[in-house]
């Protein structure tokens, strides 16, 4: 088919988290601009799987930009030079035929290389484990207007709530820092009523799990609110601090 | 009445012990200024003094432009040289400066630990202007300029001694400046010294109250604005100082 594009992949390949890996060489033929990028992936996938090599492995799941799964840093970038999407959402149209790509997985002490483009991101779990819970009561739901929340802190804590926890903020971090995914998880609870209960603990207990899985320090370069696929704002991690010292100053 | 009396009594011992766990940053777990947020607050509250520090140093030297052969500048010298509160500032200053740089080396070891492999690729421009990422190459310049700096004026104010007073019976700091500002490749240093701190006040003036928490839909375009303006005038009104005395324009 005419439009269709050849180009080539540079591809981390790591047969295990012990392994040194390194960037391997694919040429790929005739993909379809409509194609998502991993579709690519897949076309190549066959291929080395009809030649008997071992497929490249990546993560991903819902394919329609809402699990937080996949993961890929492309050229530089988290989830590709588009803003706003991740990479599942990514179409091959945003390259150019010829062109070379470079895929690498998330970069970060804190999540280790699983195999080839797979990062283990349990940390992100250890901390909201900490925190990123509220308490309820049992039995019958209550009327969904019993408890009146300003609109504008209904949406600031929607926005924060929509944080995927894909990663993206940490793997292009130039300090690998995980503030605006716990900032996220943090401020989603802190707006609204709800999230009174453990106000304190929860701040205080996240950012201690956050530091203490080897995440790096946060020098505001605004490079994770820009790459967020979802558009989280560096408000949040204002209010994480907020939260955070007013947690150290009553307790 | 004593009820009262002694629950404000209470309240009072409460507050200042909580006040003294903030000052000498070791609250309830012990682990404020360890955490990371603790290290992002200090060196934001560092930053904002030397800021403050600068303000003070630009005002005072500006007065050579008056072009009165430096007697209102030796007057001022003479004050900041004299006045009891400012000596015991200048150790204050130091202290900050010096807590500024430790952070400062603290937080980018961390940093380098938090990611051990890096990216083949890595586009940092496509989300983050280049002097937000090199702050610690921009304060390590500002450092060495800053030795300069101080050998040049306050080791000869304080210590090795100043040439002789003017004709208002001051001390002539203003002379050794004349001195100093004859020899051109030390202007072209005093020029780059000042073009590195123009650029690391332009991230760390607003990146300071983004730490503080002070982040905010309506005010923060403002502390962006004062931040771009105050980095840009402060740092012209200091290159201009060499310059003009090389040239000959201030006598």
């Amino acid at each position: 088919m005419s439009g269709n594009m050849n180009l080539t992949l540079k591809v981390w390949r790591q047969k295990n988290d012990k392994a040194t890996g390194n960037l391997v060489t694919y040429p790929v033929k005739d993909i379809s601009p409509d194609m998502s990028f991993l579709e690519m992936f897949d076309v190549l996938n066959e291929q080395l799987i009809t030649k008997g090599e071992e497929p490249i492995a990546f993560d991903h799941d819902c394919r329609e930009g809402i699990c937080g799964m996949c993961s890929m840093f492309i050229n530089g970038q988290p989830h590709g030079p588009k803003r706003g999407v991740t990479t599942c959402q990514l179409h091959m149209r945003s390259f150019k035929d010829g062109d070379t790509i470079v895929v690498e997985p998330w970069r970060a002490a804190a999540f280790p290389v699983i195999k080839d483009l797979t990062v283990d991101r349990s940390a992100f779990d250890r901390i909201i484990s900490k925190g990123g819970f509220i308490s309820v009561n049992t039995g019958n739901a209550q009327d969904a207007n019993n408890i009146p929340i300003p609109k504008p802190d209904a949406d600031a804590a929607f926005n924060a709530a929509a944080c995927i926890g894909c990663g993206a903020c940490v793997a292009t971090c130039k300090n690998s820092s995980a503030m605006l995914f716990v900032s996220a998880k943090i401020s989603q609870l802190a707006l609204l009523p709800q999230g009174q209960v453990e106000r304190i603990s929860r701040a205080k207990n996240m950012v201690a799990q956050m530091d203490e899985e080897g995440f790096g320090n946060c020098t505001n370069t605004g490079a994770c609110e820009v790459e967020c696929p979802k558009g989280i704002s560096l408000e949040n991690i204002a209010r994480m601090n907020r939260e955070f010292f007013a947690a150290n100053i009553k307790e | 009445m004593l009820r009262i009396n002694l629950n404000y009594t209470f309240v009072s011992q409460n507050l200042i012990n909580r006040l003294t766990a903030i000052i000498i940053m070791s609250n309830s777990s012990g682990k404020f200024l360890q955490s990371s947020l603790g290290k992002k607050l200090l060196m934001g509250l560092t930053g904002l003094f030397l800021i403050s520090f600068l303000v003070v140093h630009c005002l005072l030297n500006s007065f050579i432009f008056f072009n009165d052969g430096g007697l209102l500048f030796n007057e001022g010298a003479e004050f900041m040289a004299t006045n009891p509160i400012i000596k015991v500032m200048e150790y204050v200053l130091f202290a900050g400066l010096i807590l500024h740089m430790v952070q400062s080396l603290i937080l980018t070891m961390q940093n380098a630990k938090a990611r051990p492999v890096k990216y083949a690729v890595n586009n940092g421009k496509a989300n983050s202007k280049w002097y937000s990422r090199s702050m610690g190459i921009l304060g390590s310049l500002l450092l060495m300029f800053l030795i300069i700096h101080l050998a040049h004026f306050w080791v000869k104010s304080r210590f090795t001694g100043l040439p002789g007073v003017d004709s208002n019976g001051n001390e002539n700091l203003y002379a050794v400046m004349q001195e100093v500002f004859r020899i051109w490749w030390v202007v072209v240093i005093y020029v780059l010294g000042v073009l590195a701190l123009c650029y690391h006040l332009l991230h760390g003036f607003q990146s300071a109250f983004q730490t503080l928490g002070l982040n905010h839909p309506k005010y923060t375009p403002v502390i962006k604005a004062v931040g771009f303006w105050f980095s840009i005038i402060i740092c012209l009104l200091f290159a201009a100082m060499p310059i003009t005395m090389f040239l000959g324009l201030i006598k």
